[in-house]
């Protein structure tokens, strides 16, 4: 019952998904709206303003440090939480 | 451990390998910002070198290296090496991670100041990575048991 | 047909999305649900790292020599990709935590089959 359940949900949420597809650019699409807004300016202005020729680590570290530090605290907060919930013993 | 012809060839192996392991994790960390790297991938190769001693030889080998309580400390100076290196640039009246202002301690034009905290910003990265790579990989192999496992493990008990 | 062969990308990854759901909803074993989770995860880094893709152009980093006159369309779009790499990490240690939950709830019920932990759960 729930197997038939889940599979009408699925090609529910798969047609709803396929129906958004006819609003998206073609792949690889030069023109497509994420390629236009900001990200141009990354590239355009990297060397100039952090001498990084990597945009990726420029964007990541630099342009979006808030990004990197709460994600860098998840990743703690990760191990943390598995070392509190997992270990049972005194000596480390 | 389980003593089969098998180990030494694994052994061997792995003990070639694990230093050219960790250098290439370092030239992944190193070089980038000139083409593809940084810290969560030069970090995460970092950790597989200390997961193949783990698994080659065995957990209290590789905690011989890397202590359980050094681990937990390089989990925290990570990020607390990206928080600082962000906290700087506001002593000097600049906004929080603006890197450019730490030209006022090192020598450096701004725009060399923003490259260098980008490596330092991606040390932090890579340390945490590492630790929680390896804390994580310890903690569900074991469930927690590192000590009982390896206790067990020379009493000739098998689990 | 259009529609099919210029946007395959979506495609695959609602194929995979689906995948993922499926396995996260109707599986009733923990460990499952897990890999149905990553491979939900996977669909949409995918999807991403799709959007970032143009005609034409190499990888974001600035060729050594035209710094000067650096142009937008002969370089991919860098900004999901960085996205996607804070995603992949993020992912492994979600995937960690619910892997730690997993082995708790084993060493309390001994199963990892969610009937059977609902059974127990109903007896106390």
């Amino acid at each position: 019952m729930s197997r038939i359940l889940g599979i009408m949900m699925v090609t529910f949420f798969g047609a709803l998904l396929i129906l958004s597809t006819v609003d998206f650019s073609p792949w690889s699409d030069p023109a497509q709206p994420a390629a236009v807004h900001v990200s141009p300016r990354y590239i355009e202005r990297t060397i100039e303003e952090t001498g990084i020729p990597n945009v990726v680590t420029s964007v990541l570290a630099d342009y979006r440090g808030y990004d990197t530090l709460f994600e860098t605290s998840v990743i703690f907060t990760a191990g943390v939480v598995v070392i509190l919930l997992l270990r049972r013993e005194k000596k480390w | 451990m389980v003593k089969d012809p098998d180990d030494i060839i694994v052994r061997t192996v792995a003990r070639f390998m694990i230093p050219i392991i960790q250098l290439f994790s370092l030239y992944v960390y190193v070089h980038g910002h000139i083409s593809p790297g940084g810290g969560f991938q030069g970090g995460c190769i970092l950790a597989a070198s200390f997961i193949l001693i783990s698994l080659a030889f065995n957990i209290g080998e590789a905690k011989k290296i890397l202590s359980g309580r050094k681990n937990l400390l390089f989990i925290g100076l990570g990020v607390f090496i990206y928080a600082f290196t962000g906290l700087v640039p506001l002593f000097v009246q600049g906004n929080f991670l603006d890197y450019q202002h730490l030209s006022q301690f090192l020598p450096l034009d701004p725009v060399m100041a923003r490259y260098y905290g980008v490596a330092l910003v991606e040390l932090g990265v890579q340390i945490t990575v590492m630790a929680v790579m390896i804390s994580l990989f310890q903690d569900l192999v074991t469930a927690g048991r590192h000590e009982s496992i390896l206790k067990d493990r020379e009493n000739g008990i098998d689990r | 047909m259009e529609l099919i062969v210029s946007k395959f990308n979506y495609w695959a990854y609602i194929v995979m999305i689906l995948v993922g759901l499926y396995g996260m909803m109707v599986k009733r074993n923990l460990m499952k649900k897990v890999i149905g989770m990553n491979i939900f995860q996977w669909s949409i880094i995918l999807f991403f790292i799709s959007i970032g893709a143009k005609k034409g152009a190499t990888v974001p980093i600035i060729i050594k020599g035209t710094e000067h006159a650096v142009k937008a369309a002969d370089y991919i779009n860098p900004l999901p990709h960085v996205l996607m790499l804070t995603a992949i990490v993020v992912g492994v240690a979600t995937t960690g935590i619910a892997l730690a939950l997993i082995i708790l709830a084993y060493r309390r019920y001994r199963t990892i089959e969610e009937d059977r932990i609902i059974e127990a759960l109903k007896k106390r």
